[in-house]
C-alpha cells in the first residue's frame, strides 16, 4: 500500500511539474562546483588586489554575482519556465522588475539629493564658517 | 413569465472553459514561492538602504577597517556546503531513504549553525571594537541587512530541526515531503541572498 501510494505521488509530481525539486546528483554537483568557482574568483580579486582598476573589479564582482545567482536558481532552486505552469517564472520576473525599480530608483534619487545639497557641509566647511 | 424563466435559467448555467487537469494537485509550492518573492522584496529594500547609506561612515570605521574577508570566505563556504548537503537530503528523500534524509539534514543543520556562529562571532568582535549600529549610517544598514539574513538562517535551522523530528515520528509521508521541499526552496533562496550580501556589502565595501 505504502509502496503504491509512493509510486503514485512520484508519478503525479512529475506529470504536473509542481516546481518540486527534481535534481540529480550530477546537477547538484555541477551547481556546487560552478558556485565554488564563481565565489572564489571575486574573493581572489579583492583579497589579492589583482586588478588595478577599482571600477573593473567592482564590475567583475557584480557580474560574477549575477551569474552565480542564475546558477543557484537553475541548479538548486530548479527554476524553469514550465514549473507551476509558468507562474513561478512570472512571479520571479515581476519581483525582479520591482527589485530593479526599488534599488536603482533609491540610488538614483538619493545620489542626486546628495549632489544637489547646496554647500558641501563637511566638517572642514563648518569649521571655516565658524 | 415563461420568457423570464428561460432567460434566468440560461444565465444561471454559464459555461466555463476550465481545464482542471492543468491545475497542480495543490498550491503549496506556488504559494511558498510567492512568499519567497515577497521576502526577496524585503531584502531588496534593505540592499537599497545599504546602497544609499553604505558610504556614510560619520568619520567612523569603514569596511576596509572592519571586515575580515577570510572569515567571510569561510562563512560563505559554510552556506555553500549546506546548500549541496540539503540537495543530497532531497535526493535521499526521493529515494525514500529516511536514514539518508535525516543524516544529510543533520549535516546541513550543522553547517547552518556554523554559519550563524561565525556571524555572531563577527558581530561580537565588531561590537567589542565599538562598531555598533549606533556608530554610523553605514553600520546601521550593515547590521540590519546582514542580521536579517542571519535571522532567516536561524529560523531555517529551527524549521529544519522541527522537520527532522517530524520525519523521525511519521516517516517520509506526502506531507513531510512537501514540507521538506518548501524548506529546500527557503534554504537555497537564503544562499542566493547571501551571494548579494558578500558581493555588495563585503567585497564592494572593502574595495571602497
Amino acid at each position: 500500500m505504502s509502496t503504491h501510494s509512493h509510486a503514485h505521488d512520484d508519478h503525479h509530481g512529475h506529470d504536473h511539474g509542481d516546481g518540486a525539486s527534481h535534481g540529480t546528483f550530477n546537477s547538484y554537483l555541477i551547481g556546487f562546483i560552478l558556485s565554488v568557482i564563481l565565489t572564489a574568483i571575486p574573493f581572489w580579486l579583492v583579497m589579492d588586489g589583482v586588478l588595478d582598476s577599482k571600477v573593473a573589479t567592482a564590475a567583475w564582482i557584480m557580474g560574477l554575482g549575477v551569474v552565480q545567482i542564475v546558477v543557484h536558481m537553475v541548479y538548486f532552486l530548479h527554476m524553469n519556465t514550465k514549473s507551476e505552469g509558468g507562474w513561478n517564472m512570472l512571479a520571479l520576473i515581476f519581483t525582479l522588475v520591482i527589485v530593479a525599480i526599488a534599488i536603482a530608483g533609491s540610488l538614483w534619487v538619493m545620489y542626486h539629493l546628495n549632489t544637489n545639497m547646496m554647500p558641501q557641509m563637511d566638517h572642514e566647511m563648518i569649521r571655516s564658517f565658524g | 413569465m415563461t420568457m423570464a424563466n428561460t432567460t434566468a435559467s440560461q444565465t444561471e448555467a454559464p459555461v466555463f472553459y476550465l481545464k482542471e487537469e492543468h491545475h497542480p494537485q495543490n498550491g503549496t509550492m506556488l504559494g511558498f514561492w510567492l512568499y519567497l518573492m515577497s521576502d526577496c522584496l524585503i531584502f531588496a529594500i534593505l540592499f537599497a538602504t545599504h546602497g544609499v547609506l553604505g558610504r556614510n561612515y560619520a568619520a567612523g570605521p569603514a569596511p576596509v577597517d572592519l571586515f575580515d574577508l577570510e572569515l567571510v570566505a569561510i562563512n560563505t563556504s559554510m552556506l555553500l556546503f549546506s546548500s549541496i548537503t540539503y540537495g543530497f537530503a532531497m535526493l535521499a528523500m526521493e529515494k525514500g531513504s529516511i536514514k539518508g534524509t535525516q543524516t544529510w539534514l543533520a549535516i546541513t543543520g550543522l553547517f547552518g549553525i556554523a554559519f550563524v556562529g561565525l556571524e555572531l562571532y563577527e558581530f561580537h568582535h565588531l561590537w567589542y571594537i565599538g562598531a555598533t549600529p549606533m556608530r554610523s549610517g553605514f553600520l546601521s544598514s550593515f547590521y540590519t541587512l546582514v542580521a536579517t539574513h542571519g535571522l532567516h538562517v536561524t529560523f531555517g535551522i529551527i524549521w529544519l530541526v522541527t522537520l527532522m523530528v517530524q520525519v523521525a515520528k511519521r516517516g517520509l509521508i506526502v506531507e513531510n515531503k512537501r514540507r521538506l521541499m518548501c524548506l529546500s526552496l527557503f534554504w537555497h533562496f537564503l544562499d542566493v541572498i547571501w551571494i548579494g550580501v558578500f558581493s555588495v556589502v563585503y567585497l564592494l565595501g572593502v574595495l571602497g
